[in-house]
């Protein structure tokens, strides 16, 4: 048997609710060696996150360890995780920074807090670790900022905050648990830099928690791939990638999209760009009460059958771009045009009986939060069907609403289904059922897949390309993913604080990006370089000021 | 330096902010004083059979017959050099005999609510920690049940208690029986003008009194400050930085107190406002029912004689006194949290 | 697991059996529905007839609840009462309900200035002492069932405002509603088809808590003798006349229609309550 420095061994961990039970992890077995950095890669309720909590004894109340054994050095912790190690000895980074660190102290005293708990030092030599510690993961202006609260931070700077926590004691284990969730790409990346270098300049062994095989794939030694509680394959990045044995992971890899270069896009050239475009926007412009300016002098066109990609990171005023153009929101300035009719001057409020209204329709993000949860499917699609297409007695109706949804390949049993009833991936199909059911010209994708796991992820990219072939729509594919927006469209605009820094074809903004903002997008998409791996490792650099 | 600056000016904010409200107030009780039944000037007129005449003058002397704007502004100039015209049944100046009430009702509602902290905190701490358990069972058991006393119910009931059947307190009628002699006025608070006196007799005898109606109006807001601080107490210590603290291996003790009670002050600060506020309408039953010489049964007498002066020279209190209960809430939520004083 | 007779039951009856309190609350709130609409048929004797020679009889078996100072049956009384008592609380809360909701969704759904306006006032509203304010209404208005009513009402108002309010403006920006607006549903539509329903639960358990303070407001206001006065037959009259023969020992004329009031308040609290947890486990406190 192996022997790591962390050691699980056929780890059983068992969820007891009022009348049933869920076993959350089944005979997990994990090793972490001396100064390794391993991934645990898997989609929501694998159980990898109970993994990590396990380890730091911090299970929740109704979960409880039922079988196996975990082992720190040569200590069994199996049972109780002491409070001398925890933070000293094993150091765990969480997801969403912001509400990780507590919100009424400041971030020095909740560093001090850490030294103190473990240490006993005097007030100037806790002040000087503290200084220093920030220092070491790139705080800025230190001396100045370190009395400030977590809330007056960027997530990128409290998620520094918090691997400085974790590495205060100089443990020997890091545990972090999808420690790049909820931050901007380019944060993803320093932060994910950042604890690349710390890991190995300090001899710290990491286990890194995380959905993203790709972003696993380019910063651990060793992954593995866990499924409904157990390990289903484990081994090297590159044995993984060139000859995955298990059949999820094979599914994982092919849904992968950062993996291989999306093939670029078919679709693109039979549109021809002299036609009347479609849509035209040209000069929009939107404040917030607020007085956040949210979308800035923004122009652009989309011709019939075209699809363009909005690529945004959060913040870039994408989303309002979108809700601008499906005329959610009045904007302030400029002109929003539809097939060469100006719709831009109807208000918000009374859209709903223009007649481009069933011609421009939008897929949100959320699918689930985009459905009425008192409706059932059926209902939640035909709402459209009754309001805005010709009027049709009860059973053309469910034929209409059923075929709709055999063209997003939902079955009919399960239009009967409330929202709550449904999983994301069927909730992403009503969504797309609701929007086409009343033959749109142009469809707008608000982030359709960012709430989804990877594999229904790639099924419902699959589903948008091919409605779009058959139906011959326009998309307006708003996303932060670039490797997404290159599978579906023809063209691409990159939105960077509400103003558009580069436009073009998707080959060429990728082969050749012209703005410095794109340049650093594509730098910070996680590849997976077998060859070259530690190579572009060692040589990780980060972004300041994230 | 520029935080003290922020604050200072939040304070300043929300003082100026709270000037609608009391216009608000003092508009409802100008308008209120028209509706109510009867004519004042018929009230001040010299009998029942003065003439037409006598009330007509009476009126002019008043302002009655004038515009309402100008008589609005009368009004609004007579609040602000504390003229809130005379009683009719103590014949007294309204303003002069809220005074001499107003510390008998702070004293019994001051006492109440540290009264009812000094119980529910502790309770709702307990109930927080033990969450689900039999003890947080018979502690939100107990509250219910005291929410849904009426406190003139309870109030009745503890006197015939503890009154009628064990004798264990004075006669429940006043703040001190009147064969006691009174400290020197300093405070207006007999707790405390006694202690600062030196009667410790005294003293017995005063808190004897204010025990019952006390405990009565703290009973009746054990509830809302009990649950307020188990639910904003469990959100705390399910939240995501409590795991971060015991994650970093921090000591319990350091995690409850600086981590979870702390960040849980700010609710139950919005909670003790709203319960002083439910506290100072539960005076006027309290006060009834044990006699007390407060402000409110001071309001209700002249309610019922229809002398209406006094009704709403309380009503503006209340509301001021509401006021400023809810700016000292604001300020301590400045200083609890430091995410409102940003704004 | 689910056990097998879980599968059949419905879910409330499913939530009944984890929680009985709440269940028996239901009952309980039943029940005094029942003899509340039954009041002038099962009463043994009229509330308003007095029999002097019997004054002041403790419970026994021709009174089970006693007779007062003018020989009048407390039993009577005390379910005369609860007819007037849970008649005042249903119309002012059903009043307020009413306007505040339509209020406060048009508010939370619109936004705007009007919008924060009318959130300052609410607020202010909510944490004045609003008994205080009822006491200045009924005054001004006059002792009378029907301003007894609106009184409670208008105190009522804000909360539904405030609920309704916040409830729709958690709801306005999520994709749903917006998916509503695409559907080409106009803005009445979607508050009143839309956002209604999905409010109404919220609003149910509002009610149902409100329905418990709307009695106990009555009944503080009558015992100050506001609003309700003797001979009326009323809880808080009943016990206010009660009081003056605690001290002599008889404690029936205070006990029965005060615990009687109580009890009521009890099961709409529990009723909410339970409601609330049914709705939303999280919630609970």
């Amino acid at each position: 048997m192996m022997r790591g420095i962390l050691d699980i061994d056929a780890l059983n961990v068992r969820f007891t609710g009022r009348n049933s039970h869920f076993d959350a992890l089944r005979g997990v077995s994990l090793s972490l060696e001396q100064g390794r950095i391993l991934g645990v890669v898997g989609e929501s309720g694998s159980g990898k996150s109970v993994t990590g909590l396990s380890v730091m004894g911090l299970l929740p109340q109704q979960a409880s360890i039922t079988g196996g054994r975990i082992r720190f050095r040569d200590q069994d912790i199996t049972a109780r995780t002491p409070r001398h190690l925890r933070g000293a000895s094993i150091a765990m980074v969480f997801q969403n920074p912001h509400a990780a660190l507590n919100p009424t102290r400041r971030i020095c005293d909740q560093l001090s807090d850490v030294i103190q708990a473990h240490e006993s030092l005097d007030r100037g030599a806790i002040r000087q670790r503290v200084i220093h510690l920030l220092e070491s993961v790139n705080f800025p202006d230190v001396s100045r900022r370190m009395g400030v609260y977590p809330h007056e931070l960027s997530g990128g700077l409290c998620q520094r905050v918090m691997i400085a926590m974790a590495i205060a004691c100089s443990p020997s284990v890091i545990i972090a648990d999808e420690p790049t969730t909820g931050l901007d790409v380019l944060t993803q990346k320093a932060v994910m830099d950042l604890l690349f270098r710390l890991s190995r300049e300090r001899a710290m062994s990491m286990m890194l928690i995380t959905h993203d095989l790709g972003l696993a794939a380019q910063y651990c030694d060793s992954i593995a791939v866990m499924q409904k509680g157990t390990v289903v394959e484990s081994g090297s990045p590159a044995n993984i990638f060139s000859n995955p044995q298990h059949a999820y992971t094979q599914r994982l890899i092919e849904a992968c999209t950062t993996m291989h270069p999306a093939q670029p896009h078919p679709a693109g050239k039979t549109t021809s760009r002299k036609r009347r475009p479609l849509l035209e926007v040209s000069n929009l412009r939107k404040r917030y009460a607020n007085g956040h300016l949210a979308v800035d002098d923004v122009s652009f066109t989309i011709a019939p059958g075209e699809s363009l990609g909005l690529i945004g990171e959060s913040g870039s005023g994408k989303s309002t771009l979108s809700r601008l153009v499906g005329r959610l929101l009045d904007p302030d300035d400029g002109a929003i045009s539809f097939e060469g009719r100006s719709i831009g001057t109807i208000g918000a409020h009374d859209f709903f009986r223009a007649e481009q209204r069933p011609h421009i329709q939008l897929v949100f993000q959320d699918a689930a939060g985009s459905l009425n949860p008192r409706f059932t499917a059926f209902d939640s699609i035909a709402d459209p069907v009754r309001r805005l297409g010709p009027a049709r007695d009860p059973g053309a109706l469910r034929h209409h609403v059923e075929k709709c949804a055999a063209d997003v390949g939902l079955a009919p049993a399960l239009l009967d289904r409330y929202p709550h009833q449904l999983s994301g991936g069927q909730c992403a199909r009503v969504g797309i059922a609701r929007a086409i059911s009343v033959d749109p010209k142009l469809l707008i994708l608000d982030e359709p897949t960012a709430a989804l796991d990877v594999l229904a992820q790639s099924e419902i990219l699959a589903l948008l390309e091919r409605l779009r072939r058959e139906k011959g729509m326009s998309y307006l594919f708003v996303s932060h993913d670039l490797h997404i927006v290159r599978m579906i469209c023809d063209r691409m605009v990159i939105l960077q604080n509400g103003k558009i820094v580069e436009t073009g074809n998707c080959e060429e903004v990728f082969q050749n990006p012209r703005a410095p903002y794109t340049a650093q997008l594509l730098a910070a998409i996680p590849h997976f370089r077998p060859a070259s791996q530690e190579a572009a490792a060692a040589t990780g650099t980060e972004f300041a000021g994230s | 330096m520029s935080m003290m600056q922020t604050f200072r000016r939040r304070i300043g904010a929300r003082a100026l902010a709270s000037l609608p409200a009391l216009l608000g107030v003092i508009v409802f009780t100008f308008v209120l004083m028209r509706v109510l039944p009867g004519d004042p000037a018929v009230y001040f007129a010299s009998g029942p059979n003065a003439g037409q005449a006598e009330i007509d003058g009476l009126r002019h002397k008043m302002g009655l017959d004038r515009p309402m704007p100008i008589q609005l502004a009368h009004y609004v100039a007579g609040i602000m050099t504390g003229d809130l015209g005379n009683s009719l049944t103590t014949g007294q100046p309204v303003m002069h005999d809220i005074q001499a009430r107003l510390p008998a009702s702070l004293e019994l509602t001051l006492t109440a609510l540290g009264l009812s902290l000094l119980l529910s905190l502790p309770l709702g701490i307990v109930s927080a920690w033990y969450a689900n358990s039999r003890w947080d069972q018979c502690i939100r058991t107990l509250c219910t049940i005291c929410f849904c006393i009426p406190p003139f119910v309870s109030a009745i009931f503890l006197i015939y208690v503890f009154y009628y059947i064990f004798g264990l307190v004075p006669d429940p009628t006043g703040r001190i029986n009147i064969f006691t002699p009174l400290p020197h006025d300093i405070t207006g608070f007999l707790l405390v003008d006694f202690l600062l006196t030196g009667d410790p007799a005294g003293w017995r005898e005063a808190a004897g009194q204010l025990l019952l109606p006390a405990v009565t109006m703290a009973l009746f807001v054990l509830s809302p400050l009990t649950r307020m601080t188990r639910a904003s107490l469990l959100t705390v210590m399910n939240s995501d930085f409590i795991r971060t603290a015991r994650a970093m291996g921090l000591p319990t003790w350091r995690i409850v107190t600086v981590y979870a009670l702390r960040n849980a002050l700010s609710p139950i600060l919005t909670t003790i406002g709203i319960v002083f506020s439910t506290m100072l309408g539960a005076n006027v039953l309290v006060e009834k029912v044990f006699s007390w010489p407060g402000v409110a049964s001071y309001a209700l007498d002249a309610l019922v004689a229809s002398d209406y002066a006094p009704v709403q020279g309380f009503i503006l209190l209340m509301a001021i006194l509401f006021i400023m209960v809810n700016l000292l809430v604001d300020i301590l939520q400045g200083l609890v949290d430091p995410r409102v004083s940003m704004e | 697991m689910p056990s097998l007779t879980a599968r059949w039951m419905s879910p409330a009856a499913r939530f009944f059996s984890h929680s009985p309190t709440t269940g028996i609350a239901a009952g309980a709130t039943l029940m005094l529905a029942f003899l509340a609409l039954t009041a002038p048929w099962i009463s043994p004797y009229d509330p308003l007839a007095s029999d002097v020679p019997h004054a002041l009889q403790a419970p026994g078996p021709h009174h089970w609840f006693g007779t007062d100072e003018l020989g009048r049956d407390v039993l009577s009384r005390v379910l005369a009462a609860g007819r007037l008592d849970l008649a005042i609380a249903v119309s002012a809360v059903g009043l307020s309900l009413a306007a505040g909701v339509t209020v406060g969704c048009f508010c939370g759904y619109l936004g705007g200035r009007l919008d924060r306006l009318v959130g300052r006032v609410v607020d202010v509203l909510t944490a004045f002492p609003l008994f205080v304010l009822a006491m200045a209404l009924v005054a001004a208005l006059g002792n009378s069932v029907e301003n007894l009513i609106y009184a409670t009402a208008i105190i009522n108002f804000p909360f539904y405002i405030r609920v309704a309010r916040a409830e729709v403006a958690a709801r306005r920006h999520l994709g749903w509603v917006e998916a509503a607006h695409l559907s080409g549903n106009s803005t009445p539509r979607i508050v009143i088809s839309f956002l209604l329903p999905n409010i109404l639960p919220t609003v149910a358990i509002q009610a149902s808590l409100n329905l418990g303070w709307a009695i106990l407001n009555a009944a503080g206001l009558s015992f100050l003798g506001l609003g309700i006065t003797v001979p009326t037959p009323e809880w808080g009259v009943m016990v206010a006349n009660g009081a003056h023969f605690m001290s002599s020992g008889r404690w029936w004329l205070v006990l029965f229609p005060g615990s009687v009031l109580m009890l009521t308040i009890l099961c709409f609290n529990l009723l909410g309550d339970g409601l609330r947890d049914l709705l939303d486990p999280r919630t609970r406190t």
